[in-house]
């Protein structure tokens, strides 16, 4: 069984939901747009207080070339546009929509049949995506046209299709790739004409035995897609990871990214996201998101419009428990805690965890024993005790030095630490401080 | 919402290790080699374990709160009984109770508390009173009891071990090898020697617990015992009069011991898997040469002494493999 | 004998030896400084902070040098020593001090714990920088004081402590050196170094929150919610609002304190002012800034050195900005 080379956990999988299929999810009362919900420029918001939009009408703008549009998942009346608390925890300017009724957009194809022809130039294709406003929907949120347009001098080899679902609890891609397999193909088959590639592979954990078979039978039927069952292993999902777990390679340090090896790697979500915009004109404006926790009475996968209050998919999944510690965007090792669950669904939320107090609070942290766990399980092969303790002390020049950037933020280290000891929180520190002393380098030159 | 959500950074989940778990870990990892001292030296073997730990432990309390005034005692991580198990399993079964508490207090206050506890600790605290009592009480520190007198404590009667025998063989006496105990009573800890030394099968039963449980890797006790086969291999072939068969280097003195319990020592021992392998390896170079070449009979125990010394250097250059560093396929 | 005479003539060979290689070598491979760097460097306090904004205090001495022979020290001000430091660089160099207006830290957040009630609970590295990049904080203020101190801990001065009833660092204007290194620190950017003002009397807003009124009112007790009466009742235009966000220019304040008084919120605090008598001699302009027989006792810092560059050089300092 195919895995990637360096370092590694496995964490309890605690795939609750994996056996509920997805429930749509009834329409919020207000939906809230942020108009942050990608890495890049924030979006333009092109509708002001009182304008009538329908689902799917475009809301909002791209604010560059990495940036992606936002539309309206709902129908009604813009309320305001003005600052909610988003994921971060900081107030960020965002669209409010009064809800009333459900009208769509006409150009949207409501029907379920499945198109399987695409006969859109690879062009076409990309300008299609930028304008649906899809984004990398495993968390990221990177916008997919800019991984689509590779930058000059380098050429995709191959697609490969994140479906390995790594974190821990969230089952919303594999539900996803079980109820709409045929759908998540073409998608995939679209994504390689767009990189002009005629290689495609999807990359499974083993801890999904039916989505392998599934999409292994249907894959059968599309040319050069090949379905790559993986070994259960965190951060397997982590892109880099990926590409040498699938593809055997490597991509070196930053600020190299997955191309300079050949590699375009997309979300099963996205790939998803990517057949509705292209075959059915429908924009990005719903996800799956996976409602889970021990505590939780009915863990759930809900179809979501966008802009949907988390609370509202809580209340759906049975409601807050009373002892509840924390509630995560996300899943339990790369999500973030949220100060409250107001906090409205965007193109990247695919889970809500809810964790009781006692799962919710760290242990106390004690000193480093120097058992060099960290450094065995770390997937970019640093050394996470260091860059934690150099970044307490600032020596942001040998943080560099230890190749900080590589950090992939996977929480591998301190998941493992068995001091407890909060080492991930140091190292960003390390890397967010660098990442700006370089920036401020490049700016000078 | 009536209760406040904590909010902090991910990961949000931990694996459950702890340092307790390692700890207690490695004292299950220690019972056969201490259930074997038991049967090979009788009450000895009892009253030096009980000393030495006890004493261990509270000197890390007393030290702990007294000197250090910190609110927090650490003496339930079981890092300080580890230290009092493997100081008496460094010593001879009939040493006198005071000697061994000057031991205890060396190998806590010096070896470890001085630096500032669990961590911070440059070199194994039980190896630094074992070595501290070697030097100050030379003639009661190398008078080691033979096996089974189970009733005796420092009245047990004493004689050669195999490493001063093989000692001996290398001064020039053509008999000595041959008064060596057969192999196979070397593997058992049929012979002289430490308490916790002279079972390697023992030894090797808490080495496999401790690779099951994920408490040590592999790198380190492997590469020892790999050198010092193959360097003690190659002055056997090359004098088989004079030097004593490899076999009989790993399982005789504190080889095993020190390969498995004291070297892997995550404290003092290297960071990455390549500087595992270089301590490793220098550790069990430095111990065949002292043996065979230096004043002592057995060199493990000043042979790890100084590979610590140079665990901080290893550290700094040796690191791990860079993700993407690997040439494309 | 023999061996006393023999060791004695030998080590005083090797001493011999050494010394002459010594000797060859200085002179070989001596580099040429300037002797006024090290006149400079002993007058300074060798705190090596960094407040001046040089490497430490010979980086500080070296630069005063080089701009010594440019002409003027202007610009340059040790802010630990202060005044009287820098008049006696300006001795040695042979200039005249230029006089700096004397400055201190000042926390711009009244968000005790009894004004800002706790909405969340941090669980984290106890440092301001990474609580800041988990969360908006403990409260419903994205903006104000995040309580981990890492303020404290940069502080070289022992200056800058936390005070357990309000969760907020207070700094002890005795020790503070204005060296800037919390200000730094402070992820939030709520530290702010000003000048120390008239008799060590300053009006500020306490806040830093650039959220709308609605908002900003209800994570807080004492937030600014911009409503912009402090601007209007300044008779100095002394106070901008950005951002729902007033600010007070420290070069423009004449320490009237119409504002505090207008201040619905009581956002705007009067530092070290003496307690208001009622109505007779309160808002009078200069009037109140008259050294008053009810001196607090935190006024007692000023002490007449500090008194003299102040008096003799009433030049505007540079407003620092509102951070942005």
């Amino acid at each position: 069984m195919k895995t990637f080379r360096i370092g590694g956990v496995h964490p309890a999988e605690n795939k609750l939901s994996a056996g509920k299929a997805i429930e749509t999810l009834a329409l919020p009362k207000q939906a809230v747009f942020p108009l942050s919900q990608h890495i890049g420029a924030p979006a333009t918001a092109i509708v002001k207080k009182g304008d009538v939009v329908k689902v799917g009408t475009k809301i909002a703008e791209a604010g560059g070339f990495v940036s992606a549009a936002i539309f309206s998942s709902v129908s009604g009346k813009v309320n305001k546009v003005d600052a909610v608390i988003d994921a971060s925890g900081y107030r960020k300017p965002a669209i409010f929509i009064d809800v009333d009724g459900d009208e769509w957009e006409e150009s949207i194809d409501r029907s379920s049949t499945l198109v399987k022809e695409c006969t859109l130039t690879p062009e076409q294709i990309v300008a299609k995506v930028k304008d649906a406003g899809v984004v990398g929907m495993g968390g990221a949120c990177f916008p997919t046209h800019v991984k689509l347009s590779p930058p000059p001098g380098c050429k995709a080899e191959c697609v490969i299709i994140n479906a390995v679902e790594c974190e821990p609890y969230l089952t919303a891609d594999h539900r996803l790739m079980l109820e709409k397999a045929d759908e998540v193909l073409v998608g995939v088959s679209i994504l390689m004409k767009a990189a002009k590639v005629t290689k495609g592979y999807i990359g499974i954990e083993n801890n999904k035995p039916d989505a392998i078979k599934l999409m292994t039978e249907k894959a059968a039927q599309y040319p050069g897609i090949e379905v790559v069952p993986l070994q259960v292993k965190y951060p397997q999902g982590g892109e880099k990871q990926l590409i040498d777990a699938v593809f055997g390679r490597q991509v070196p340090a930053p600020p190299a990214i997955p191309i300079n090896v050949g590699a375009v790697v997309q979300n099963v979500g996205t790939a998803f996201a990517v057949y509705e915009a292209v075959q059915k004109n429908k924009p990005l404006f719903e996800r799956v998101v996976t409602v889970t926790g021990k505590s939780v009475k009915n863990p759930s996968n809900f179809l979501t419009r966008m802009g949907t209050p988390m609370s509202q998919l809580i209340d759906a999944a049975g409601g807050l428990p009373e002892d509840t510690g924390k509630v995560i965007g996300g899943g339990p090792m790369m999500g973030k805690a949220l100060v409250n669950t107001e906090v409205p669904i965007c193109k990247g939320s695919s889970g809500v965890l809810i964790m009781n107090d006692k799962e919710a609070a760290r242990a106390e942290a004690q000193p480093c024993i120097r058992c060099a766990k960290c450094v065995s399980v770390c997937p970019m092969g640093l050394e996470p005790f260091l860059l934690a303790t150099l970044s307490a002390h600032k020596d942001w020049e040998r943080v560099e030095k230890e190749d900080v950037m590589s950090c992939i933020e996977c929480g591998s280290c301190q998941f493992t630490c068995p001091s407890h000891r909060y080492l991930l929180d140091y190292i960003r520190l390390g890397k967010g401080t660098v990442g700006g002393i370089i920036r401020a380098r490049n700016a000078k030159k | 919402m009536a209760n406040k959500l904590i909010v902090s950074l991910s990961p949000h989940v931990h694996s459950g290790d702890s340092v307790q778990k390692n700890m207690y870990g490695v004292l299950i990892a220690l019972i056969p080699a201490l259930l074997v001292s038991f049967y090979m030296f009788g009450l000895g073997a009892v009253v030096v374990t009980l000393t030495s730990v006890a004493a261990c432990v509270f000197f890390e309390w007393a030290i702990t709160k007294f000197i250090l005034k910190r609110e927090r005692s650490t003496i339930c991580d079981g890092s300080a009984v580890i230290t009092g198990v493997l100081l008496a399993f460094n010593l001879p079964s009939n040493l006198p109770l005071w000697i061994i508490i000057i031991g205890a207090l060396v190998a806590i206050g010096i070896g470890k508390m001085t630096f500032g506890g669990l961590g911070c600790n440059p070199f194994n605290p039980a190896l630094v009173g074992r070595i501290f009592l070697l030097i100050s009480f030379p003639v009661q520190m190398t008078s080691w009891p033979l096996v089974q007198q189970w009733g005796s404590y420092t009245d047990a009667q004493t004689g050669a071990t195999p490493l001063a025998l093989m000692k001996m063989a290398v001064k020039g006496d053509v008999n000595a090898l041959g008064q060596l105990p057969d192999t196979m009573s070397l593997f058992l800890g049929n012979n002289p020697g430490s308490l916790g030394e002279v079972s390697a099968l023992a030894l090797l039963l808490g080495l496999g617990y401790m690779l099951w449980k994920k408490i040590i890797s592999w790198h380190i006790p492997v590469s020892i015992l790999v050198t010092v086969f193959v360097f003690a291999g190659l002055m056997h072939w090359v004098d088989p009069v004079a030097y004593a068969s490899p076999l009989a280097h790993l399982f005789t003195g504190g080889l095993m011991l020190g390969a498995i319990f004291m070297a892997t020592d995550y404290v003092t021992s290297p960071m990455t898997h390549k500087g595992m392998i270089i301590y490793g390896v220098a550790i069990g170079f430095l111990t065949v040469v002292i043996r065979l070449f230096g004043a002592y009979p057995e060199g493990m125990s000043f042979a790890i002494f100084i590979m610590n010394a140079f665990t901080p250097l290893i550290n700094t250059y040796c690191k791990p493999k860079r993700f993407g560093e690997v040439v494309k396929k | 004998m023999d061996l006393i005479l023999v060791a004695v003539i030998s080590l005083g060979a090797i001493g011999l030896i050494a010394a002459v290689i010594l000797y060859a070598a200085s002179k070989k491979f001596a580099v040429y400084e300037d002797p006024r760097i090290a006149q400079v460097s002993e007058v300074l306090p060798q705190a090596n902070c960094g407040g001046c904004g040089y490497p430490g205090c010979s980086g500080f001495a070296g630069a005063c040098v080089k701009a010594a022979d440019a002409g003027s020290l202007e610009g340059k001000l040790c802010p630990v020593g202060g005044a009287p430091v820098m008049e006696k660089v300006a001795a040695i160099l042979g200039l005249e001090a230029v006089a700096a207006e004397p400055k201190v830290a000042v926390v711009r957040c009244n968000g005790s714990c009894e004004n800002r009630p706790r909405t969340a609970l941090y669980d984290g590295a106890k440092s301001c920088a990474i609580a800041h990049a988990t969360s908006g904080g403990e409260t419903g203020c994205t903006f104000g004081c995040l309580g981990c101190g890492d303020c404290v801990e940069a502080c070289q001065f022992d200056a800058i402590h936390m005070n357990p009833e309000t969760g907020l660092p207070e700094v002890d204007e005795e020790k503070c050196t204005a060296c800037g290194a919390c200000s730094k620190a402070c992820p939030r950017k709520i530290i702010e170094i000003r000048p120390k003002g008239k008799n060590n009397r300053r009006v500020v807003v306490m806040c830093v929150n650039k959220d709308k009124g609605a908002v900003a009112n209800k994570a807080c007790k004492a937030s600014c919610i911009g409503c912009g009466k402090c601007v209007k009742v300044c008779p100095f235009e002394a106070i901008t609002l950005e951002n729902n966000l007033a600010y007070i220019d420290p070069a423009k304040c004449k320490s009237c304190r119409k504002c505090e008084q207008e201040c619905p919120k009581g956002a705007i605090q009067a530092i070290n002012f003496p307690p208001r008598k009622p109505k007779v001699e309160a808002p009078a302009g200069e009037a109140a800034t008259k050294p008053a027989a009810t001196k607090p006792a935190a006024a007692k810092v000023e002490t007449p050195k500090v008194e003299v560059p102040k008096a003799e050089a009433p030049k505007a300092p540079e407003a620092p900005k509102a951070e942005a």
